[in-house]
């Protein structure tokens, strides 16, 4: 009866070391990343200004800005979400709904999984060689939004597919027993009851793209840039242009990237100043993200 | 409900019948037409899901083409047996070990940090914490790898080196030390979070079996739970360690760029992805031997990402239990 | 099938009122049955006053009856009766869910502990019980390595450990079937000697009671035979209580049998008596298949 006792401590006291152990390694991230964000600010919150947004880059730290390169950031991301969203949604809705099981439909799922483990600067690599030589389109900001396209890609289809398989067989049955082809399947039924899921993939590919710095420095982006690309609304009929795509661009992780590489302190905290931006925008999307993913969760119970 | 006009088209879904209708009608317009339309939609679907492999055709081909002229120029005993990367020098060499000791040294640090940490993590959230912490800790944690990682190559050279500088007198400024703690730091949620979703998956009544033998939470853990959730555990290692290989910005901000033929965490040295990046922002001219060279460095990171791969799909397979 | 089913829930819903705070029938023979079982006529748990809850429902109401040592008792009633929740209270496994509570006492003799009173350790009780559950769930370990579990936790080890296993293996009828493959995974055996597999490992720690959860659901005719004879055996060396909603098995297998319904005990008697002659009309009807 003892030896219970004493084996029951001692089972207790493992329980109770593991614990403890298991809090201070769960702390380990959560700290580095209140550290993280508690360095930036202290770095570089003296540095956010209305000038700090609305400046060129300068061979003067002080008088250095991001305009050029949030404005590249955005650019790149319309040009990124505009090709990724349609091309992933598309390839998730035809590999969970309409894909037979034969060895195609195999390939592309290997593919898919593959694809998703190779480092983004090989896109970089693949961007550089055949989109901006082969395809003559320039290290332009139509190169950098596709790259980052292709690199976003494999999560976006997993998000659709995933977002589509909570959606119980019964609903797709009542739908095609009321006659509905499967195209309007999809259109009427399985898309708007999937948005949610497939809403917070993107996001949070989005989030991913905008903070991605190696493929576009290998695509030779450029690190200095005083220019703005010309503006998408013009004066003239047809009022739209798209002279834009064919820009030089910058993006605030390379920006970031640039000034924090130079050996002068007060460029250090310019990159501070733009990675607090970066930060910022970041955590906000997966915020959105993690909302919208709550939200579904609540609203919807099949 | 909006979504009733299908009704419109009740002949829709037998469409796929085409002349064979039973009906005995003649062939309607709408049918055909209808048909056409489904058809075409698939097509354009298949379409979107075979362009992710036209990108990885994309990768290797370019990869394969740009580095075979490479090649003509170096042979491969040159570049995996030479002991110097200098291929942008007058007189240049092109062996890529240095290169590849750069990626090992940090990749092992950022294992040792992330490994056991992300394990522990894993075990901690799915086996002892309440799920009140649960909820509130995992998206938390999965905020770490939302970071730009430009960003963590600021906090490694700002903050994590002057920190390890106080620990270890006479580390340099750029180490790989300090590039692979906060690699390993920010690749513990892969680890934690997928771990978890293995552990979690494993049903409750392999736990209470043992339970209900007078184990305690840390022996279910470890003698039970971890091994039943094993392939999903490797999976989750394998993916750690194939990031940590293709991470660039943080080695290339805080581990130095210069090739250095070192197992040495302590002393700076260039990555695989730390040479690409450095490459990449000189104005190297299309075709030159310079240029040739990032593919070829370019090549050996996608075998190496991809023997992590292979390798992880082979685990999972061999590890995978029926419950 | 419906129309009877009706029948038996309204015979039933009346019962329940008229009996809501009357004690459960149990038979006189009860006692008396005990006394007349050579050898050992001892209680081995009573339970008394017991009422569980999953957080605000209450899964078990005032539950009073006895176990009686190195007898088989089963436990029987439709789906949801509250039968499993009775018996998982007895290693403590509920305490492993938020929000569940026990109210009421099991008196283990012959120490006389409260196993679900508060000052009670769950990590001691389960180590002095052991369970069999509805599915087999070895770990994903060598056969050895499943039986051996137990019995590392509690500290054996080397020849000794072998012996056991080995003991174990042959008391649950399973060692001729393993003895060359004991380093293989506990999945390559079939549903059958996983589940005699995970009756050795219970029975290997020598608990004090073993409880089956409804052992045989998950497995063929000819596997639930050869448990059923098994659990038949095993009760010379463990007193023994088995949750099953197969009336058949109950009657064969156990000495006496309890019948369970809405989370209240109705009736309690030797299974002879329970199956030829139940004293409580309800019991008849569940028992002649009129409902559940």
């Amino acid at each position: 009866m003892s030896d219970f006792k004493r084996i029951i401590a001692k089972r207790k006291r493992q329980d109770f070391i593991f614990n403890i152990v298991g809090i201070m390694c769960t702390l380990v991230g959560i700290v580095t990343l209140g550290a993280l964000l508690t360095d930036l600010l202290m770095d570089g919150l003296t540095r956010l200004n209305w000038t700090f947004l609305t400046s060129f880059p300068s061979r003067f730290a002080a008088r250095a800005g991001i305009l050029s390169s949030w404005v590249g950031t955005l650019l790149i991301m319309l040009v990124t979400a505009l090709t990724a969203v349609p091309l992933g949604v598309s390839a998730g809705i035809y590999l969970e709904e309409y894909a037979r099981k034969n060895w195609v439909t195999n390939l592309i799922e290997i593919n898919i999984a593959n694809l998703a483990g190779v480092p983004s600067i090989i896109y970089g690599l693949m961007a550089l060689g055949l989109l901006v030589y082969q395809f003559k389109l320039g290290q332009s900001v139509l190169t950098g939004g596709l790259t980052l396209a292709f690199l976003i890609l494999p999560i976006v289809i997993v998000a659709t597919r995933e977002a589509l398989r909570t959606i119980p067989q019964g609903i797709r049955e009542a739908a095609y027993a009321l006659g509905s082809s499967k195209w309007q399947v999809v259109r009427h039924h399985l898309l708007p009851y999937s948005l949610g899921g497939t809403m917070t993939g993107i996001i949070i590919a989005l989030s991913r793209a905008i903070g991605e710095t190696a493929p576009l420095i290998t695509i030779g982006a450029l690190t200095f840039i005083a220019f703005l690309p010309p503006l998408p609304v013009t004066t003239q009929p047809p009022f739209l242009s798209i002279e834009w795509l064919w820009s030089p661009f910058s993006v605030l992780p390379i920006q970031m990237f640039n000034w924090v590489s130079r050996p002068d302190q007060d460029f250090v905290v310019n990159a501070a100043g733009a990675g607090l931006v970066l930060i910022v925008v970041t955590l906000l999307l997966n915020a959105i993200a993690i909302l919208i993913r709550y939200r579904v969760r609540k609203r919807i119970k099949w | 409900m909006k979504e009733i006009p299908a009704l419109e088209h009740p002949v829709a879904a037998a469409a796929d019948l085409g002349m064979g209708s039973p009906s005995g009608n003649a062939p309607s317009v709408t049918k055909r037409l209808s048909y056409i339309k489904e058809r075409f939609i698939e097509v354009l679907l298949f379409l979107a899901a075979f362009s992710s492999v036209a990108i990885t055709v994309g990768i290797v081909g370019t990869l394969l083409y740009e580095s075979a002229s490479f090649f003509a120029y170096v042979s491969l005993k040159e570049f995996l047996t030479g002991t110097l990367w200098t291929p942008l020098f007058a007189s240049p060499r092109f062996g890529i070990l240095p290169l590849i000791t750069g990626t090992l040294v940090t990749t092992v640090v950022a294992l040792v940090v992330a490994l056991p940490i992300g394990t522990v993590v894993a075990i901690y959230l799915s086996e002892f914490a309440p799920s009140s912490v649960r909820e509130i800790v995992k998206p938390a944690l999965e905020l770490l790898s939302a970071v730009p990682t430009v960003v963590y190559g600021y906090f490694a050279l700002q903050f994590m080196s002057p920190l390890l500088q106080k620990l270890f007198p006479g580390l340099p400024t750029f180490n790989m030390l300090s590039a692979g703690v906060v690699m390993g730091i920010m690749i513990i949620p892969y680890v934690s979070s997928l771990s978890e979703d293995a552990m979690r998956a494993v049903p409750m009544s392999l736990r209470e079996g043992a339970y209900a033998m007078g184990a305690n939470r840390i022996i279910t853990a470890l003698k039970v739970v971890y091994p039943a959730a094993l392939s999903g555990i490797v999976a989750s290692y394998i993916l750690a360690i194939s990031r940590a290989i293709g991470e660039t910005m943080i080695v290339a901000i805080a581990a130095g760029m210069q090739p250095n033929l070192t197992l040495d965490p302590r002393e700076p040295a260039a990555t695989i992805t730390a040479f690409i990046v450095q490459v990449s922002l000189g104005d190297l001219p299309h075709g030159s031997i310079g240029y040739q060279s990032i593919f070829a460095a370019g090549v050996t990171l996608f075998i190496m990402t991809l023997i992590f791969n292979i390798l992880g799909y082979i685990l999972r397979k061999r590890f995978r239990e029926v419950y | 099938m419906s129309a009877s089913l009706e029948i038996g829930i309204a015979s039933l819903t009346q019962m329940t009122i008229s009996d809501q705070h009357a004690q459960p029938q149990v038979s006189s023979e009860v006692a008396e049955a005990g006394q007349k079982t050579v050898g050992s006529p001892k209680i081995k748990a009573e339970v008394e006053g017991l009422n569980f809850f999953y957080g605000k429902l209450q899964a078990l109401k005032n539950i009073n009856m006895g176990f009686n040592a190195n007898q088989v008792t089963a436990i029987i009633g439709p789906s949801g009766c509250g039968k499993s929740t009775l018996l998982r209270c007895f290693n403590r496994i509920h305490d492993l869910y938020p929000e569940t509570r026990y109210e009421g006492k099991i008196i283990l003799q012959p120490s006389g502990i409260n196993l679900i009173g508060p000052e009670t350790d769950p990590l001691e009780m389960r180590m002095r019980m052991s369970m069999v559950f509805q599915k087999p769930n070895a770990f994903p370990k060598s056969v050895f390595d499943n039986v051996a579990f137990g019995l590392r936790l509690r500290g054996v080890a080397g020849k000794e450990l072998k012996d056991q296993v080995e003991q174990s293996l042959r008391s649950a009828a399973l060692w001729d079937e393993v003895k060359d493959r004991l380093r293989e995974s506990a999945y390559t055996l079939s549903g059958g000697q996983q589940q005699r597999l995970c009756i050795a490992r219970a029975l290997a720690t020598e608990p004090e009671i073993l409880l089956f959860d409804e052992p045989t659901s998950a497995l063929d005719p000819i596997a639930t035979a050869k448990i059923e004879n098994l659990i038949f055996d095993l009760k010379r060396e463990v007193t023994v209580v088995i949750v099953t909603h197969n009336m058949q098995q109950a009657a064969r297998v156990s000495d006496f049998t309890a019948f369970m319904y809405l989370g209240e005990l109705i009736e309690l008697a030797p299974t002879k008596v329970m199956f030829e002659n139940p004293a409580i009309k309800l019991t008849e009807e569940y028992i002649t298949g009129h409902f559940g």
